[in-house]
């Protein structure tokens, strides 16, 4: 199968470059695009460190492969992170100690901003919900849910 | 920055008290830290795996040609590339001797030990060259339980002929106090329980990993997520079998280690293949060898017999403990000596009698994981004391509070017990949960000798 050329947007930037066949999302940004805050903690879709937004939807992007989207819209964390400083969410995982081996912190926060995209005052139900597909194995959770309520209601 | 400290008087408390940021937190939340994975250098190879697929047989033969055949697969390494193949990693302070392989040379002792491993210009290929060796096995009888291990019939696992670890001789760490027979024969009860835990994977959420560079100074670059950087270095170095100063780990940033990344499995043969190709290259575990391959706690069979006084005072404690170490010792010898020491828990009992083995058997080698050594010990230990209350109708706070050590008790290992407060704790948690405590137990203090 012959390699093919990819054309998508990242972080509003427009990208053009060849994937291999089977070249996932998250082989793309992080290999060829030079973007590693999405991480590759299973590779097989079962931790959700790679979460990133396609067309405004979170995705585990390791299960993607990059040429079934071309043309999409692509979000990251480094696409999040305002210039001046940090988005509510970010502020709000800093300031409630969400974050400790960061491992699973730039996924946890892109399923989060996708949540409040759609749901600006979600219920603990929802935020526990939307984050079911991320694994944290060091902070127990609580932490992380009560960041994102607080960040949803700050900015609600 | 506090410009006093504690030690000339004037200290301003501006950290112990009050929430502090972690310097690295701001790196994590705008994805900015940089893993090790994400280094990314030019031209970079990858490192995979052909591993053991049966518990315990010798090696008829190991045939690589398939996997040269590969298209992108560009090395391939046997045990005859590493320099120093035997190794252990305790080596570094004088425990044990060298009994792990590199990769194996004539036997396997577990299912996942590595073989052959197979570099290539991407991670499929590399995958598919090391799926792409044949190995013919010999099969042996597999151990898997601990006694079975230890019987004297039992296949020997190691080079030296059992499958204990020998402490200075002895076949377990030994801890002996007073005259335990004495003690059971005094006491109104006595108390049997057995506990058996099960292997416990540490999960971290980034795998086991490393990328070495070969710079131009002819030194290795290792980017690794070790637990333990200087430790992987020296014991990398021994097995590369070059000066330490050859050698540069760029560690620190671990996503999650819980003890999992203290065993250096994936640096020394990186770095093989980083020398023998000249090119940078990368080995990280996929997530099914992080579970199935990477180093879990021990298991571990615990007995424990209590010889105890109508009034719940413990006279006589004899604990049996066999970790499991799995093939090999990485850090199980330490964790068994620190077992020992533990038990026989926090308390005063004039005659104990502890034997705490390290046993070799077929399964995955076990390591590190917090707390490891002590952990299921303090989960059997206080499982049987609420146990003893229950049956003797006792408070098992109160149970706790009368056994407890005091200032100037002798332990077990025959150390005189200093800094104790046991009571004072248990008064406190008492105190807050609103658990009633009779006058007496709230008078006692661990510094009143007993
Ligand atoms: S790396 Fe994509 S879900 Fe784990
Ligand atoms: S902070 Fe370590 S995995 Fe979540």
């Amino acid at each position: 199968m012959p390699s093919s050329v990819i054309e998508i947007t990242v972080n509003g930037s427009e990208e053009e470059f060849i994937a291999k066949p089977g070249t996932t999302l998250l082989g793309a940004l992080r290999d060829t695009l030079g973007l590693t805050a999405a991480k590759r903690g299973c590779g097989v879709g079962t931790c959700g460190t790679c979460t990133c937004h396609v067309d405004g939807e979170a995705v585990m992007s390791c299960l993607v492969p990059v040429e079934t989207i071309n043309g999409a819209t692509v979000r990251t964390l480094e696409g999040t992170t305002p210039a001046d400083g940090l988005s509510p969410l970010q502020q709000a995982f800093l300031d409630n100690f969400a974050t400790q081996c960061g491992f699973c912190t730039p996924g946890m926060i892109m399923a989060a901003e996708a949540l409040l995209a759609v749901n600006p005052a979600p219920t603990r139900e929802d935020v526990v919900t939307a984050i079911s597909g991320n694994v944290c194995r060091c902070t127990g959770y609580e932490s992380i849910i009560e960041a994102i309520l607080i960040a949803a209601e700050a900015t609600s | 920055m506090s410009e006093g400290n504690g030690a000339n008087g004037n200290s301003t408390f501006d950290v112990i008290g009050k929430p502090v940021q972690r310097l690295d937190s701001l790196g994590h939340v705008t994805g900015r830290t940089q893993f090790f994975e994400d280094v990314n250098p030019a031209g970079m190879l990858h490192l995979k795996m052909h591993r053991s697929e049966r518990h315990h047989a010798n090696l008829v033969s190991v045939d690589t040609s398939e996997a040269e055949k590969v298209k992108g697969v560009v090395q391939i390494l046997t045990h005859e590339d590493v320099p120093k193949n035997w190794y252990t990693v305790l080596t570094l302070i004088n425990v044990g001797y060298p009994e792990e392989l590199v990769l194996a040379e004539k036997k396997v002792l577990w299912y996942g030990e590595p073989i052959v491993a197979v570099v290539a210009t991407s991670e499929r290929a590399a995958r598919e060259g090391a799926a792409a060796v044949k190995v013919e096995y010999e099969d042996l009888e597999p151990i898997f339980d601990v006694e079975e291990a230890i019987k004297a019939d039992a296949y020997p696992l190691k080079p030296h002929g059992t499958n204990y670890f020998e402490y200075e001789g002895h076949h377990c760490r030994r801890v002996r106090l007073g005259d335990v027979e004495k003690g059971f024969a005094e006491a109104d009860h006595i108390f049997e329980f057995k506990y058996q835990s099960k292997p416990i994977e540490q999960a971290p959420t980034e795998t086991t990993g490393c990328i070495v560079e070969p710079r131009h100074d002819g030194r290795l670059k290792i980017y690794s997520n070790t637990q333990a950087a200087f430790f992987t270095l020296d014991n990398t170095a021994l097995i590369l079998d070059v000066p330490f100063g050859k050698l540069q780990v760029v560690g620190g940033t671990v996503g999650g280690g819980f003890g999992g990344k203290v065993d250096v499995t994936v640096e020394p043969i990186t770095c093989i293949a980083a020398m023998k190709t000249g090119k940078p290259v990368k080995y990280v575990y996929d997530r099914y060898e992080e579970m199935q391959i990477s180093s879990p706690r021990a298991a571990e069979r615990i007995y424990i017999k209590d010889g105890v006084m109508n009034d719940g005072t413990i006279v006589a404690r004899q604990v049996t403990l066999y970790a499991d170490a799995g093939a090999y010792s990485r850090h199980s010898p330490y964790a068994t000596t620190k077992a020992a020491a533990h038990m026989p828990g926090p308390y005063n009992i004039p005659n104990v009698h502890i034997d705490s083995w390290c046993v070799y058997t077929n399964r995955t080698p076990s390591s590190a994981m917090r707390g490891f050594g002590v952990t299921i010990g303090d989960f059997a230990l206080e499982t049987t004391m609420d146990r003893i209350a229950r049956a003797l109708d006792l408070d098992p706070l109160q149970l706790r509070l009368k056994n407890a050590y005091r200032d100037g008790d002798m332990k077990a290992h025959h150390k005189v017990a200093e800094g104790t407060a046991l009571i004072e704790v248990i008064q406190k948690a008492a105190e807050q949960v609103g658990h009633e405590l009779p006058d007496e137990y709230r008078a006692m203090s661990s510094k009143e000798a007993r």
